[in-house]
């Protein structure tokens, strides 16, 4: 198999740095984290050994996070990693959020400060694991110089250094300015996974105290002196710009302080958001749709799947696929996805003050140094006026990747000497986000004394990181597209993998939790499924005789198999379905229990979930992020759907863009399998599994093969047949 | 005019138009962010407060209409025997994800505590569907609530 034939994300994600894959790319490269990166000033009393950790005299340890907390855990995950091989005391861990710095904070698998890809602990682990080790070292060595023993002969633990001979013990805040003068050990050792006290044990997050009682700090939250409050209104029509604005009645609103016209976005600012809303009503604003006024949900899907015709760029070809599919028996089908908003609870939205030299930004974002570039742009003003304060973030789910409500809220900032707070009203939120593309995924395999012989399975659709990460995009191959098409868990001999890049017509696309996985898991386990109907098998059997190659992916699916009751009796229009996945480097097998009344509406029952991610750094986080991962991609199988008619989005809040609700939740157990394996992800990983586990069920409970999302209830009704 | 109201216990004075929703006051006006902005037509909880014990939907409650009634917000739902039992129930059961849409959350579920001390499965089905969660704690949500009810010490 030719080398550039198989340019999966694992291998590009996996290998990063070292293969070269990235360095081809011209990223930044990054200095090594765990070097001391900061001025080695001894002068206020702190220890300083490099990016990540302050500990002061008394022995306050602060630990400086270079991925944003979004509710996936990281923020406990990676404290948890650093003060396990810096041996500190637990209770005595305070996190900060980092200021924006590709050098000490970027992303080791993207050269870029920024979380995504469910890849925080996979890409920190070691040079965390390192920087804490280091930390640890110089504090042990401050303590033996000063106690004239071998460092050798001490030991650290919970943010004390002792000497067992001696009986002698010294506390880091104790040891902080002696540490501080240490030189750095080169090339230090971590620990064997076997001493770790804090990696593996469900931690308490050190973020949930404050998100009980208010005193959380999202960036919505920010509040500066004289500041003013503003919303904004952009073109419904994609692409369309600011014609006409009559502002006469909104300024002779109470609490309206001015009406801000940029090339496409009005923004009313007011001394509160009433105010600006209010004012945003009554301005009188003739649009200037531009080109696509016309288009419609119908003329995107025409395109795509006239594209979807084509040839596309190979990103995998083993075996002679050609001959494969001659022979045996064939199957056929494709597989559609909608487009979807991220409606993260908190609405987008930034505050910006911008002064005649500087320009300061709160907001919470996942591209620090992203947002602080593309701010300078919008400011006028160098990178280094440029101050980004990161907050929280009220979800993320990717819309966050984006910088343009920061852009924006700079662009109306500008037109005043004072701080803004622009927040977005939902109805905007969902009606300009970057949208997750639809895509059609068709698969064409031929099948010989009950197995897959030969397996051709095409992509189309938007390829999302030519727009975010160009020099990424490589050979006509989306990698985040194809990902888990071309690390597919099974064992098919003649293997063939291609993708079409097709643009839709006028709509932005970006990044969606679960991301590339999303497509490929739901076109794979649906396909599965209906060729185990064919070859008159157990949906989990066939699979299994596929997945000898796979220990991991084995094990986790002969586990959820016990653990969820396969094969036992249910009763009529009840089904179960089963989902295995390879996304994010994490096994992961999923079974949903479903009902399907005689309107075709759907009741889930009980969902089962068996991880392998390797070692669990939390292993609470870990059920958590299955748990909530589920029901983020259930809500899109159920109702996710994001529709264009001239040129609009047609959907608006949470009345008609659906989210499921506790009531329609069901039991859900997770189980997180035991290993010694590296980490895999686990942010995104739930997401990919909800959707193809419930299809599944369905088909079980109906014969109904569903092959687009979301669910079509109408298909579903009793008497309805396959 | 100025518009006087009784938010946890304590009086408040503040210019404000009489339509403006107490959320925007709470947020804007008083500088009390604990109450969430989701989406602005009672759709999703975020903005939950309790007006003399009841949850109610502070997006789309003119303030008018809560002068000389007490409101609560998040700030200070601990004071309540139920508030502080649904925090520590949430903490133990570590409900929360990103969290924002947690003051609504424990909002309701604290007066759903108030008015049913044991609430079954469709009690907390109808006190709590109100209320989106984009993270999906639901399931921890309900095991929280059962924890608080039954006053489980950790």
């Amino acid at each position: 198999m030719n080398a550039h034939h198989s340019v999966s994300r694992r291998a590009l994600l996996t290998g990063g740095l070292a293969t070269g894959f990235l360095l081809a790319f011209h990223l930044p490269l990054r200095a090594a984290v765990n070097e001391p990166v900061q001025p080695r000033d001894t002068t206020d009393g702190r220890f300083a050994p490099n990016a990540f950790i302050r500990i002061d005299e008394a022995g306050r340890t602060v630990l400086i996070m270079p991925q944003v907390e979004m509710g996936q855990g990281t923020y406990t995950s990676i404290s948890a990693v650093l003060a396990e091989e810096l041996d500190a005391d637990w209770s005595k861990v305070e996190v900060q959020h980092a200021p924006p710095d590709d050098k000490l904070y970027g992303n080791p698998t993207f050269g870029l400060q920024v979380t995504g890809n469910s890849n925080s602990i996979r890409a920190w682990w070691l040079p965390l694991r390192k920087a804490g080790a280091t930390a640890r070292a110089m504090l042990v060595q401050a303590a033996a110089s000063q106690w004239g023993v071998e460092p050798a002969s001490c030991t650290a633990s919970k943010g004390e250094v002792a000497h067992a001979a001696s009986g002698r013990k010294l506390g880091y805040g104790e040891l902080a300015l002696a540490a501080q003068g240490q030189t750095p050990p080169k090339d230090v050792a971590v620990k064997d996974p076997k001493d770790f006290v804090l990696i593996g044990q469900p931690l308490k997050r050190l973020d949930t105290p404050d998100k009980v009682n208010g005193k959380a700090i999202y960036g919505i939250d920010a509040i500066l002196p004289n500041m003013k409050f503003a919303t904004v209104a952009a073109c419904p029509v994609f692409g369309g710009k600011v014609g006409k604005v009559d502002d006469s009645a909104a300024v002779k609103l109470p609490g309206v302080r001015k009406v801000v016209v940029l090339d496409d976005v009005v923004a009313v600012i007011g001394d509160h958001m009433w105010a600006a809303k209010k004012g945003l009503e009554a301005l009188r604003i003739e649009w200037d749709e531009g080109p696509n006024a016309q288009i419609t949900t119908k003329d995107i899907w025409d395109d795509l799947r006239k594209a979807s015709q084509k040839d596309g760029a190979v990103a995998k070809s083993d075996g002679d696929i050609a001959k494969a599919l001659a022979s045996g028996e064939k199957f056929e089908a494709a597989y559609e996805l909608p487009f979807l908003a991220h409606a993260s609870m908190e609405p987008i939205n930034a505050t910006v003050h911008v002064k005649p030299d500087s320009c300061e930004i709160w907001t919470g974002t996942q591209i620090m140094t992203r947002v602080q570039s593309e701010a300078a742009k919008a400011a006028g003003l160098p990178i280094d006026k440029v101050i980004v304060n990161n907050h929280l973030l009220g979800g993320g789910f990717g819309r966050k990747l984006e910088p343009d409500m920061v852009i924006a809220a700079v662009k109306i900032a500008k037109q005043v000497d004072y701080p803004v707070k622009v927040v977005w009203t939902r109805e905007e939120d969902i009606q300009h986000d970057v949208y997750r593309p639809v895509y059609r995924d068709q698969i064409t395999a031929s099948m010989v004394d009950g197995k897959v012989a030969g397996w051709k399975y095409k992509v189309a659709g938007s390829a999302v990181l030519a727009r975010w990460l160009p020099p990424a995009f490589q050979k006509g191959i989306d990698i985040d597209a194809i990902d888990a098409a071309v690390d597919a868990p099974y064992d098919f001999a003649n293997f063939h993998v291609e993708y079409v890049r097709a643009e839709p017509l006028s709509v932005p696309t970006g990044f969606w939790r679960g991301v590339g996985p999303n497509n490929n898991v739901f076109a794979v386990e649906c396909a599965m499924d209906e060729l185990a109907r064919k070859a008159g098998k157990d949906p989990i059997a066939f699979r299994k005789s596929m997945l000898t190659k796979n220990p991991r992916m084995l094990a986790v699916l002969a586990q959820v198999a016990e653990k969820s009751g396969w094969g036992q009796k249910l009763p009529p229009r009840v089904g179960r379905g089963v989902c295995v996945q390879p996304s994010f480097a994490s096994f992961i097998a999923t079974v949903v229990e479903a009902e399907i009344d005689d309107f075709g509406e759907i009741a889930l029952r009980r969902i089962t979930s068996v991880v392998d991610t390797g070692i669990a750094v939390n292993p609470d986080t870990v059920k958590a992020q299955i748990e909530g991962g589920l029901i983020f991609g259930l809500t899109a199988a159920i109702y996710g759907e994001i529709t264009i008619d001239k040129g609009r989005v047609q959907q608006s809040n949470f009345h008609d863009y659906r989210m499921m609700r506790i009531n329609e939740t069901p039991k859900i157990e997770v189980i997180v399998v035991k290993s010694g394996e590296a980490p895999g992800g686990i942010g995104e990983a739930g997401v990919n599994a909800g959707p193809p586990a419930l299809r599944n069920a369905i088909y079980a409970a109906t014969g109904v093969a569903l092959r687009r999302l979301p669910i079509d209830r109408k298909l579903l009704a009793a008497g309805k047949k396959a | 005019m100025a518009t006087v109201l009784t938010i946890n216990g304590e009086t408040k004075s503040f210019d404000a138009p009489p339509d403006m929703p107490l959320l925007w006051v709470l947020r804007d006006i008083l500088g009390m962010t604990g109450t969430k902005f989701g989406c602005g037509i009672a759709q999703c909880g975020a903005c939950t407060v309790h007006v003399d014990g009841k949850a109610v939907r502070s997006c789309v409650l003119p303030v008018s209409a809560v002068e000389n009634r007490a409101v609560t917000t998040i700030e200070a739902v601990g004071n309540t025997p139920a508030g502080a039992k649904v925090q520590k129930a949430w903490l133990e059961a570590e409900v929360i994800q990103c969290g924002y849409c947690q003051s609504g959350q424990i909002m309701a579920a604290a007066a759903l505590l108030a008015a049913t001390p044991n609430p079954d499965d469709s009690d907390i089905d109808a006190a709590m569907a109100g209320n989106i969660c984009r993270c999906g704690t639901y399931v921890r949500i309900r095991e929280a609530i059962k924890q608080a009810a039954n006053g489980r010490q950790s």
